[in-house]
């Protein structure tokens, strides 16, 4: 017998990769230009808008407390984004097992997914103390909570009826079924949600600093060096806060692919 | 080459303890007054009506008609993915119920229902993972499985880097890892080009030989049929049910020859006439 490999095939038509890579840098570089023409040398630009080259002075001479406030935002963020999968991977786990369980859960998280949610810290903050971090770690939790568990629970039922056919001819008990089966096909779908869930965690956590608690954070110091007009310190904030955001979806998007590598749906 | 000579613990029963001895002596199936409907909207369907069949042990028996008449529902009454209305199956002896639990059968499906996370070994050693068959043991019959469907060097690939008759072959030996002595196939070869079917086909003959498993094998294709089998049940839809049985006595040599045969012809013509009811004229003969 004669055995032939089939060569996977070519996913889609993409640019080639140099391209993908050049042309956003190019385009960054752009507005760079642009920006630093309006501030610098046509000086037309409000006074809340300063010069990139002042925000990367700013960025050099506090990077320490910079990278400070940016490790307390982080670490709600991503305190809140665990806690609030692993809240929601167990109760999708539930509500697909359970039909009366998925009727009492699913309109709860209809309701969470429009409340907005960041409105609640002043009332988290009150309820645990203005000391304390966790009611920004709760509203990021709440925050990554909604997109994985409506993910896990549309990949916990994603399951081919062959592959149910095939389980139940090798008596496989419901929890192995669970195990071999039912997870390892949801596990793309969870990527997934993580990824959109690390980014609504960190905004969610940044944001939540806007609204009172301790006096640190990224969120807390844009607000008050936009407040005192240091709008350069201000801005290099903000570019500490995207970096939190980035690392997070840099970080969860590598997963999601390398996952998906090999687990081929 | 045996199947049947190493270690490997093969079924074992979980969770209700000691597998129920197979009476020896009964038919690797019994099928008697076996009805199936559905209930669907427009009211109850008859899927199958009446269904009487023995297969002895060891005998390759394949079930042949047109589409929706009930050939895979009854297949999987067999294997107890689906309970009958009406009637009683038995496996070895056992209600199908006890022989699924037992691992009694192994069963292969038009699509293969490779897990396609896992490696092609981790495949076939999915039934034998599950109830519990030691790490070694598992690997020596993984190595024992993959050579009797030719897929040595592919077992730690994984099966979306395999043709669609290798991904076949995984899903045959995943459904003989448990040495069940009953076969069950719904058109494993369905989804095949022509010259991957006859291949496979005389594969199939030869792992059915080496192994002594009885088989049910549904197919729609005449040639195939009686390539195969021992015997040909001829079924017919509205309701579904058998209309006639063909025996196909070819003997053990299931090679390309046998194509070429006159009996082999003859047995071809025998179960057309039999699936159309009445003798069939063909172009170019009196
Ligand atoms: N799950 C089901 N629900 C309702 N009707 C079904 C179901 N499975 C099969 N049938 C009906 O039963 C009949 C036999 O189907 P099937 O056993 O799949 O036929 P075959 O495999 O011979 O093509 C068909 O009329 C089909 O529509
Ligand atoms: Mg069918």
């Amino acid at each position: 017998m004669s055995p032939v490999v089939v060569a996977r095939p070519p996913r889609r038509t993409a640019p080639p990769a140099w391209a993908r890579i050049v042309a956003p840098i190019v385009v960054g570089l752009l507005l760079l230009a642009v920006w630093i023409l309006w501030v610098d040398v046509l000086g037309t630009a409000p006074r809340a808008l300063p010069s990139p080259i002042a925000i990367g002075q700013e960025l050099v001479l506090r990077g320490e407390i910079i990278g400070k406030a940016m490790a307390v935002t982080a670490t709600n963020a991503l305190l809140g984004l665990v806690a609030g999968a692993l809240l929601a991977v167990v109760l999708a786990a539930l509500a697909a097992a359970s039909r009366p369980l998925d009727g009492m859960l699913a309109p709860l998280v209809a309701a969470l997914a429009v409340i907005p949610i960041v409105a609640l810290t002043p009332i988290f903050n009150t309820m645990f103390g203005a000391s304390s971090q966790f009611g920004r770690q709760a509203v990021a939790g709440i925050a990554a909570f909604v997109p994985v568990f409506v993910n896990v629970l549309r990949g916990l039922r994603q399951t081919r009826p062959v592959h149910r056919d095939v389980l139940r001819s090798v008596a496989a008990s419901p929890w192995q079924t669970f195990r071999v089966l039912t997870l390892p096909t949801a596990v793309p779908y969870l990527l997934t949600g993580l990824r959109i869930a690390a980014s609504l965690a960190v905004i969610a956590a940044l944001v939540a600093e806007y609204f009172g608690g301790p006096a640190d954070g990224v969120g807390t110091a844009i607000a008050s060096y936009a407040k005192s007009g240091r709008a350069a310190l201000a801005w290099a904030f903000v570019a500490g806060g995207i970096a939190i955001g980035l690392v997070f979806f840099l970080a969860t998007t590598l997963l999601e692919r390398l996952v998906a590598r090999r687990l081929p749906v | 080459m045996s199947t049947e000579s190493t270690t490997g613990s093969g079924a074992t029963t979980r969770a209700t303890g000691v597998p129920s001895a197979a009476d020896p002596a009964a038919p690797a199936l019994r099928a008697t007054g076996v009805g199936k409907s559905f209930t669907a909207r427009k009211g109850e369907v008859v899927a199958l009506t009446g269904v009487e069949l023995e297969v002895a042990p060891g005998e390759f028996v394949s079930l042949i008609g047109p589409s929706g008449c009930g050939k895979s529902t009854l297949l999987r009454l067999i294997a107890d993915l689906d309970a009958p209305t009406s009637g009683e199956l038995t496996i070895f002896g056992k209600p199908a119920h006890q022989a699924r639990l037992d691992q009694d059968y192994g069963i292969a499906f038009q699509q293969a229902g490779l897990l396609p996370w896992r490696s092609v070994g981790a495949n076939i050693a999915l039934p034998l993972e599950l109830h519990g068959v030691e790490r070694a043991a598992r690997a020596a019959r993984v190595a024992e499985l993959a050579e009797l469907v030719g897929l040595t060097e592919f077992v730690d690939r994984h099966p979306d880097e395999l043709s669609g008759g290798m991904q076949q072959r995984v899903a045959i030996a995943r459904s003989l890892a448990a040495k069940p002595r009953l076969l069950l196939m719904d058109e494993p070869f369905g989804a095949l080009d022509e010259m991957t079917r006859e291949y496979l086909q005389s594969e199939l003959a030869r792992i059915a030989a080496e192994t002594g498993a009885a088989v049910v094998f549904v197919t729609h294709s005449i040639p195939e049929a009686v390539f195969l089998s021992d015997r040909v049940v001829v079924m017919s839809p509205r309701p579904g049910r058998i209309t006639d049985v063909v025996a196909t006595p070819l003997g053990a040599r299931r090679d390309d020859g046998l194509r070429e045969s006159p009996e082999y012809y003859a047995h071809v013509t025998a179960v057309r006439e039999a699936l159309h009811g009445t003798p069939t004229h063909r172009p170019g003969e009196p």
